[in-house]
């Protein structure tokens, strides 16, 4: 009986257990730090398992529809309501569970790690609810089926995000990274709802299948589309909108950051579900498509060549961030400008949406892994310039192994999971136009390279004298990043079977707008 | 129609002073300002967008008359007011500790993050 | 799941079992290679320290080579560049938001293009 509730109740869970934990978390802050420890992975844990319980029900059995209030969507409502729908629904298919099976994956890598990193810090409290906070955050973003319910979700998740980035007041300087990223969010948040009132204006709904059921593509509608797509471009960090970037992923707590990543992974799915579902075919697919295009090789090549010259280990790693966000908004742009022509997206369009939200995830595991090993230099070291590390490999043998796999996973070398998404982008944006096929080619070598320096820099050489009485970081940090070096590693052996599982489904519910709308209004 | 379209102009004139403000101004007060002008427009957006010439507050007891404005739009209002309440007490919160450490609050020398 | 898995890309195929099979195929070709060589290196005697024509060593802080200096070659090729791309970065609020609002409005163009004019 209590398996049949959980087994119901499952999106409900998802939000519920990390929002109750984040707020239950000070309470068992007061009685000691063991006890707190052991309750925020226990909620990451389950939150883990209810994501990978809820993919295996939505991967079996189609989309859920889960309405908060009643037992089904289609029950009547009050009698002048106008049969239109008033209650908030979570629309859970195949590509909202994709996201949040990467969200949740990070989240418990990044609880493990946290209760090392943070062992002789203070304010701890206010810490693990916040990371609990914006996991909610983020899974409601992604789970969601009502346009205002996502903008609240997104609220939350930029609120928590600047209270993190701001969180150790290093000399004002993390205070200023934070006030810079509230306030882009906050007026970010503000077009966003704007462009929900637009909606609303012209269409008397806020949920997301009746609004794509009714769209017809006027002014209003363009407009809202226009704020729409800059609002979450720029939170999810595309050039020329990502100068806050590099200032907040540099000055959060090093697993906070490797979150934040994937918070604006959250927001790159707003974008495309956006595109996708609400709007589909009938807006201008061939110029929306190549707006994203530019938006993604720009995002590629300006991230790629700000990285190289940088001193600073983290606002390096930032600005690769930036680029590698650029390869997702390239795959899935190529999709998008192929969407209304049949021929050309079956033979590669796609393919290189599924490059695109394959990169996603891959992205959020090597990426939370490489700032993760950022962090055990920064615990140990105490300093985060390359021009003063070195010689780092003879006493952190296993960072340096955890290092070594990141980097060669962000550059795209075989057989790590980023080349298995990169390949998949290279070959189906080569035949859709093969001047941008070679510009990512020339991004990933200067990618390599950039990597290259910072490996020599901070682990090879001889040992340094000031660097004598360094020990590898705690064991809970290690097995944070060997989760995500394992799942490195497995889903560059076995590409094919994540692909057939997770992505390609991912791919077709995203595409598919009629299928959405039917499966929440019930065939109507 | 004009005068029908009022509540739409002055939402618009509103965001836009607020943007223009965060645009010019110096001070980082003036700046957190300005984002809560363009929040307050965007409240009256939404508040106005629910209006029914001629229509009562959305309440059945002893109502006026058969026609209401729509309440949706009223609890989206009041959802982006505490969520603007909150926004605007952490913004100044954080403007508080930069004067602390850095002695300005001046947003061309609040730049210690660059390049 | 079948042991080897193929990965249909757009235009070929890509079979990381295979690859990883190679590569150890490969080591192992050269480490027989590497057996056959010269076995006369002492560890404890002097054959380990560095040759530098009869001068002294530096000191160790001083021969590793630090991140400032490394790439110099490209960011001097491409110099004009960056004179123009990192001072963009200023680190000021408002022009954070003025590059905000300035993408909008470009979209806005692009998008509604023949409809307002």
């Amino acid at each position: 009986m209590i398996q049949a509730l959980i087994m119901d109740n499952l999106p409900a869970l998802l939000i519920a257990v990390p929002l109750l934990g984040a707020f239950m978390t000070p309470l068992t802050g007061r009685a000691n730090d063991t006890v707190r420890n052991i309750w925020v992975i226990l909620i990451s844990f389950a939150t883990l398992t209810a994501a990978l319980l809820l993919t295996y029900e939505v991967l079996s059995s189609g989309t859920i529809v889960y309405t908060f209030g009643t037992a089904s969507p289609s029950l009547p409502g009050p009698p002048d309501s106008g049969g239109i729908l008033f209650r908030i629904i979570f629309a859970v298919d195949a590509m909202s569970v994709f996201m949040a099976v990467s969200a949740s994956i990070v989240g418990f890598a990044v609880a493990l790690y946290s209760i090392a990193s943070n062992s002789k810090l203070s304010g701890k409290d206010g810490y693990y609810a916040l990371i609990l906070l914006m996991q909610a955050g983020i899974l409601g973003m992604v789970c969601t089926g009502d346009m205002f319910n996502f903008f609240v979700f997104l609220e939350i998740n930029s609120l928590a995000g600047a209270v993190l980035v701001a969180y150790r007041v290093d000399k004002g300087v993390a205070v200023e990274a934070g006030l810079k990223y509230a306030v882009l969010s906050t007026l970010g948040g503000l077009m966003v709802l704007f462009a929900v009132g637009l909606f609303y204006g012209q269409y008397d709904a806020l949920n997301m299948a009746v609004i794509a059921d009714n769209m017809q593509y006027g002014m209003l509608d363009k407009i809202a589309l226009v704020l729409m797509i800059a609002a979450l471009a720029m939170k999810s960090g595309a050039v020329p909108m990502h100068f806050w970037t590099p200032d907040g992923y540099s000055m959060a707590p090093s697993s906070a950051t490797a979150f934040l990543v994937v918070a604006s992974q959250a927001s790159l799915y707003g974008l495309f579900r956006i595109l996708f579902t609400l709007f589909n075919v009938t807006l201008n697919w061939a110029l929306a498509g190549w707006i994203i295009i530019i938006l993604g090789v720009l995002s590629m090549f300006v991230g790629v060549t700000m990285a190289i010259p940088q001193k600073d280990v983290k606002r390096l790693m930032a600005y690769h961030a930036v680029s590698q966000t650029g390869y997702m908004l390239l795959g899935v742009g190529v999709g998008l400008a192929v969407l209304g022509d049949e021929t050309m997206m079956n033979s590669f369009g796609m393919t290189a949406m599924e490059g695109g939200l394959f990169h996603i995830i891959n992205h959020a595991m090597y990426k939370g892994l490489l700032f993760l090993t950022a962090g055990a230099v920064f615990y140990q070291a105490g300093t985060r310039n390359l021009n003063r590390l070195g010689g780092l490999g003879h006493h952190m043998k296993w960072t340096m192994l955890f290092f070594v796999i990141g980097a060669l996973a962000i550059a795209g070398i075989p057989p790590f999971n980023g080349f298995a998404s990169k390949l998949m982008i290279y070959e189906s944006v080569f035949m859709f136009s093969p001047v941008l096929s070679v510009i990512a080619m020339v991004v990933s070598v200067l990618t390599l390279a950039s990597f290259v320096k910072v490996f020599h820099s901070v682990f090879m050489g001889p040992k340094l004298p000031e660097y004598e009485n360094i020990r590898e970081v705690p064991r809970p940090m290690l097995i944070g990043m060997g989760i995500l070096a394992f799942l490195v590693i497995i889903f560059g052996i076995f590409p094919q079977a994540v692909v057939d599982t997770l992505i390609s489904p991912a791919a077709e519910a995203l595409v598919d707008q009629g299928g959405y709308i039917s499966s929440v209004l019930g065939g109507a | 129609m004009i005068l029908q379209n009022l509540p739409y102009f002055a939402s618009g004139i509103i965001i836009i002073t607020g943007i223009l403000m965060m645009i010019t101004k110096k001070e980082l007060i003036k700046i957190v300002m300005g984002l809560s002008l363009v929040e307050a427009g965007v409240n009256l957006f939404l508040v106005a967008t629910g209006y029914i010439t001629g229509s009562a507050a959305p309440i059945f007891t002893n109502a006026d008359s058969d026609i209401m404005s729509y309440p949706v739009v009223q609890a989206m209002t009041l959802t982006n007011i505490v969520i603007g309440i909150a926004t605007t007490a952490l913004l100044l919160s954080f403007i508080i500790v930069i004067y602390k450490k850095y002695g300005t609050a001046d947003v061309d020398k609040v730049r210690r993050l660059r390049g | 799941m079948s042991f080897s898995q193929t990965l249909f890309t757009g235009y070929g195929n890509w079979n990381p079992v295979f690859w990883i099979i190679g590569f150890i195929v490969a080591l192992i070709i050269s480490w027989l290679l590497l057996r056959r060589g010269e076995s006369g290196c002492n560890r404890d005697t002097e054959q380990v320290k560095s040759y530098l024509s009869g001068n002294a060593e530096p000191e160790k802080g001083d021969v590793h080579i630090r991140a400032g200096n490394m790439y110099w070659g490209f960011t001097e090729a491409l110099k004009e560049y960056y004179e123009f791309l990192v001072p963009v970065h200023t680190g000021i609020l408002t022009d954070y938001i003025l590059w905000f609002l300035g993408v909008m409005a470009v979209i806005m163009v692009i998008l509604l293009g023949g409809s307002i004019l």
